[in-house]
């Protein structure tokens, strides 16, 4: 399962509206992307989700229920929705071990073996086995970047949040983690993913949602959105990733 | 086109280029102290500020008592050291902590560092020394050792405080996101996410308090706490003579180098680790 449902989902930074009545919604096994110009809101939405930022008024629900339901206990949502960060944000004081094993044993009370055991299958299924004791800041950045899924993935969640993550990457690293994003895709991970990679969204995304000034202001599949958009500011803002070489 | 032409042979540094500068540089040290060590000398109660201060016979025979009394010092710095890293510790955390629960906390440690910090080291020693034996309160020991410790460890843990504040500040805010996104309460990110970044980064900080305290703790003395300065004072209003405390001032200087070299190596150490994880 995994289906995420927002509905009428407001936010303001003091006394500026980052999020205006936003309804979103993220089907079992889609991947919604949404794309915008920054400060759209696109991220501070991603947000709301898992309850980094909480939402002013609206309403957010997994599968049904409330996200702020005493039904999720104090970690049941994080458990469920996992993110990952455009900085990685990766812990620098422990080896990628320690970072992938960290919520399973901390918050959830697994045994060091047992999430280690989980800990070392993931890492070696996405290519970082040999890995395990490195430091983080030893690593390329396309590396932290897969240490940080994993370590999002390390709990078994059921929806996935992708905040940018490409966006600090050399471009010559961003491939590899997008391929990796696409193998979560095939094995029908829910997600969703805010990005500046017209093309990725293009190609993975099932559905793209168009944010701007804290509105959804369009959402279409891919094929229909960025070959005709209906939006005049859809159509700005894709002309200038055209012009900008993202498109 | 053309292979490019091979880089020239690295030179070797050259050691006779270093020695001559390095020559002056000793050179100008010479004449400068040796010019003022003249001057002195040449001062004409040289002789007897000589006898009462560096008269070596005096000094042999002071070391035994100067020396136990530095061991008292030393004890005292150590068990200081333990309890202000503790103690300052709890007060960073209570501070940092979000929480509204923790609000009052909070309140209390700002007002603790703003009084411990605003008054000199010395009086706090004489308020805790003099005063607290003073109330006659049962159960309180009474040994100006006592309070005197507890006066550093009051006073110093408000810097050191603050100085882990500043590290638990520069952690960076994505930190701890990852660790609320993973599910950590506050009080496990603060444990197992930002206090172990927070206390490297303060490490070379905190080796300069380590110092500092180190000479500090001779403040326990106007409340007769026989350490170093104390034993050696004894000595002095008995002969006559200041050799002891020149012995104490050496004694100081034996235990407080080492330890500033070791504290500029830790900083070293860490700047290294620093570069080498921007690269």
């Amino acid at each position: 399962m995994g289906e995420i449902r927002a509905t009428g989902v407001t936010k303001w930074y003091g006394d500026r509206p980052v999020l205006d009545r936003v309804d979103l919604a993220v089907r079992p096994h889609e991947v919604v992307a949404l794309i915008g110009a920054s400060g759209s809101g696109k991220s501070t939405l991603l947000r709301c989700l898992n309850r980094l930022v909480e939402i002013d008024a609206g309403t957010i629900t997994l599968d049904g229920v409330p996200i702020d339901a005493p039904a999720f206990g104090r970690t049941g949502l994080q458990r469920r929705i996992g993110i990952v960060f455009q900085s990685y944000n990766l812990f620098p004081h422990l080896t990628v071990l320690g970072n992938v094993t960290l919520a399973p044993r901390r918050v959830h009370g697994q045994p060091r073996a047992e999430a280690e055991a989980r800990a070392r299958r993931l890492l070696a299924e996405f290519g970082m086995g040999e890995f395990a004791a490195a430091w983080p800041e030893r690593l390329s950045g396309g590396q932290q970047q897969r240490v940080a899924i994993v370590r999002a993935l390390a709990t078994d969640p059921d929806v996935l949040l992708l905040d940018e993550i490409t966006a600090a990457l050399d471009p010559e690293l961003v491939g590899e983690v997008l391929r990796i994003v696409r193998g979560l895709k095939d094995r029908g991970m829910t997600m969703a993913i805010v990005t500046h990679e017209m093309g990725f969204a293009r190609d993975v995304a099932d559905r793209v949602c168009v944010l701007d000034a804290g509105r959804i202001i369009e959402e279409a599949p891919p094929a229909r959105l960025f070959a005709a958009p209906e939006h005049p500011r859809t159509r700005r803002f894709l002309q200038r990733m055209t012009e900008s070489g993202r498109l | 086109m053309t292979t490019p032409e091979p880089p020239p042979p690295r030179r070797r540094p050259d050691r006779r280029a270093a020695v001559l500068p390095a020559l002056a540089g000793l050179a100008s040290l010479v004449v400068v102290f040796g010019a003022i060590g003249w001057w002195v000398a040449s001062a004409p109660q040289w002789p007897r500020v000589q006898r009462q201060f560096f008269s070596l016979e005096a000094m042999a025979e002071a070391f035994p008592r100067v020396l136990q009394g530095f061991g008292v010092s030393l004890r005292i710095w150590l068990t200081a050291l333990a309890l202000i890293a503790l103690w300052a510790l709890v007060l960073a955390v209570l501070r940092s902590l979000r929480a509204p629960l923790f609000l009052p906390f909070r309140l209390i440690v700002v007002v603790y560092i703003d009084l411990f910090r605003g008054i000199p080291a010395l009086l706090l020693v004489l308020l805790f020394g003099f005063g607290i034996p003073a109330l006659n309160l049962p159960g309180l020991p009474s040994s100006g050792l006592f309070w005197g410790t507890v006066a550093m460890v009051v006073s110093y843990s408000a810097y050191v405080a603050e100085i882990y504040r500043s590290g638990i500040d520069a952690v960076p805010e994505g930190q701890r996101a990852a660790a609320k996104a993973l599910g950590l309460t506050e009080w496990q990110t603060m444990v197992h996410a930002i206090l172990p970044q927070a206390l490297r980064n303060v490490l070379p900080a905190l080796m300069n308090i380590v110092v500092a305290l180190q000479k500090d703790v001779a403040l326990l003395s106007v409340i007769g706490v026989r350490d170093a300065v104390r034993e050696a004072q004894i000595y002095t209003a008995q002969t006559f003579n200041y050799s002891a405390l020149v012995v104490a001032a050496l004694l100081f200087l034996a235990a407080t180098i080492p330890m500033a070299r070791l504290a500029d190596w830790v900083t070293r150490a860490d700047r290294a680790r620093r570069l080498q994880g921007a690269g």
